[in-house]
């Protein structure tokens, strides 16, 4: 911490939770992990995996079904995991929290519902410039089911939206508007709230992916006032597979359901079936039970430690990262927002991001390199991909100090 | 030398670096050393799936021989090129359709390159095989032809 000498003491004691991450004690290629890829996935701390232990060694059994014991145990690990999570983003109700596999699958369960409920030929969907494959495809295939339009809202060279044309695109055609709350591949922080106000104004719905914010910063759906909000439980320190999906009661009342079969139903005859109340009405099927409880125990492991505290220490980790990058020759950032969070995305002089992952891989240096599932971002800036840098709660400054040598040994031997 | 030889030669050349740092040194040498292809031959014809990077290879028929040149819009992965043409160019197609591959494994590029840049490498490796066969099956039916 030597680096930065106008530091805040930090909140939380890195070093102390490092301990909780095993895979963090782990070598590559005979040198200590530096892991830079949490948007892609985080590590686990030991309690997520205890968790996952303990459901299968002492309460394995099916939810909401059998009348045994262990049955009951599943099902309320099950239920109260739901209300830490309904908790944790502030949800009036824990019925507003549907588990799901994760981002992509809510935003396809949404897509999908509210397209067959509410759309008709002629409307418009809104996504931004800077979605995510998972928040592009699913309206695009609703869309040409529906006969409607996907219309985009664009965004400038730093990588911030054009708030002037999201206002001009906003119609009475326009029926919902999907957006990111945090970009994956360039890191900006977007103005949902601005967002949200301008489409309540008109009475349209919005959806925020908030896949790269939930694990970032404090986020309260009631005080948002945000219609759906989905994010990934891998991408929050549980385990893989697991994912929320909030929406407001009343429009998952009114949405119909996703997919049919156990648990959705009420009643089931072959001339009729009489759906299910909330949240089983969207959880059909045998959940990832486990998957799910342990997803509770990693948010109970986020609240802890406290969001803010997190938040305030990985601003501290993005602005020392972006200062110490700068400072490598032949940088360039890719999206330079005002407000960014978590994640930087850089090129350096022409070389193939590629080479550079490579080689900082061999040095154990794990960040992600390509189009990060956004191709239409890396087609605005005319790259193939970027390299990304991106943070978690046990991220060090000396984590970004092996990354910026990292990076000048790979550009002294591909220059 | 034959396929074989060169194979042997390479995995020679390898044995002598201690650490991936300076087998990657090596590889992004060769790269910067392969002979360029004509850019004209840049086209997507001539691209090779499954690698992440781009990779353009060029087939040419020189006294009986193949000939390779190629390109890519990475160094290392113009490394990788780069033996795959040290190896191959030069040789008759029935050589090469023939020929068993086992200096990859042999350097450790299969299992330390990621996977989808070891995709790219095998990929490579079929086309050019690929194009023997085919060279090979066409001058099989030439000869058949004026046999006749």
């Amino acid at each position: 911490m030597q680096h930065v000498p106008d530091i805040t003491v930090p909140a939380l004691d890195v070093e102390k939770i490092r301990k909780d991450f095993p895979l963090l004690q782990e070598k590559v290629y005979g040198q200590p992990l530096v892991y830079l890829d949490n948007a892609a996935t985080t590590q686990k701390p030991q309690v997520v995996l205890d968790t996952l232990i303990e459901y299968y060694t002492r309460i394995n059994s099916n939810v909401h079904r059998g009348v045994h014991h262990l049955s009951q145990e599943a099902t309320n690990a099950y239920e109260n995991s739901r209300k830490i999570i309904a908790s944790f983003i502030n949800a009036r109700k824990p019925e507003e929290v549907i588990f799901t596999k994760g981002t992509t699958d809510g935003i396809n369960l949404i897509a999908y519902s509210f397209g067959r409920g509410e759309i008709k030929p002629g409307d418009v969907v809104l996504a931004s410039a800077m979605e995510h494959h998972s928040n592009i495809v699913p309206w695009q295939m609703m869309c040409e089911d529906r006969g409607a339009e996907l219309k985009i809202i664009p965004m400038d060279e730093k990588g911030e939206l054009l708030m002037d044309e999201f206002s001009a695109l906003l119609t009475d055609k326009v029926k919902i508007i999907a957006v990111t709350y945090v970009s994956n591949s360039l890191g900006t922080v977007n103005p949902v709230r601005d967002i949200i106000a301008q489409a309540h104004a008109r009475n349209i719905p919005v959806l925020l992916d908030a896949a790269q914010a939930v694990q970032h910063m404090p986020v309260d759906v009631q005080e948002l006032d945000v219609d759906f909000l989905v994010f990934s439980g891998h991408k929050i320190y549980g385990p893989t597979g697991t994912g929320v999906l909030y929406g407001k009661e009343e429009w998952l009342d009114r949405l119909p359901p996703y997919q049919g079969g156990g648990d959705m139903i009420k009643t089931v005859t072959f001339a009729k079936t009489i759906y299910n109340v909330l949240p089983y009405k969207f959880e059909a099927g045998t959940p990832d039970i486990s998957g799910a409880i342990a997803l509770g125990t990693a948010v109970q492991y986020v609240q802890q430690i406290g969001v803010e505290n997190i938040q305030a220490w990985e601003e501290q980790l993005v602005e020392y990262a972006v200062q110490q990058l700068q400072q490598i020759e032949g940088i360039r950032f890719i999206g330079n927002p005002r407000h960014r969070s978590g994640a930087v995305s850089f090129l350096v002089y022409d070389i193939h991001p590629y080479d550079l992952g490579e080689l900082l891989d061999k040095q154990g240096i794990a960040i992600r390199t390509g189009h990060h599932c956004a191709e239409p971002v890396m087609d605005f800036f005319c790259i193939p991909g970027t390299v990304r840098a991106s943070f978690a709660v046990y991220t060090t400054f000396e984590d970004i100090d092996r990354l910026v040598a990292g990076i000048k040994k790979a550009v002294s031997m591909l220059r | 030398m034959t396929i074989k030889e060169q194979q042997d030669e390479l995995i020679s050349d390898f044995s002598f670096m201690e650490n991936w740092m300076d087998k990657y040194e090596h590889i992004i040498q060769l790269g910067k050393e392969l002979p360029l292809i004509d850019d004209k031959y840049k086209t997507p014809d001539h691209l090779i799936k499954g690698c992440q990077s781009q990779v353009w290879l060029h087939t040419e028929m020189q006294d009986g021989k193949l000939v390779f040149t190629a390109d890519s819009d990475a160094v290392i992965t113009k490394g990788l090129v780069s033996l795959m043409v040290t190896v191959f160019s030069g040789h008759t197609p029935k050589e090469i359709a023939e020929s068993e591959i086992y200096f990859i494994d042999a350097i450790g590029l299969s299992n330390h390159l990621s996977p989808t840049r070891s995709n790219g490498l095998l990929s490579m490796l079929k086309q050019i095989k690929l194009y023997a066969v085919a060279y090979e099956a066409k001058s099989q039916s030439q000869k058949n032809g004026t046999e006749l």
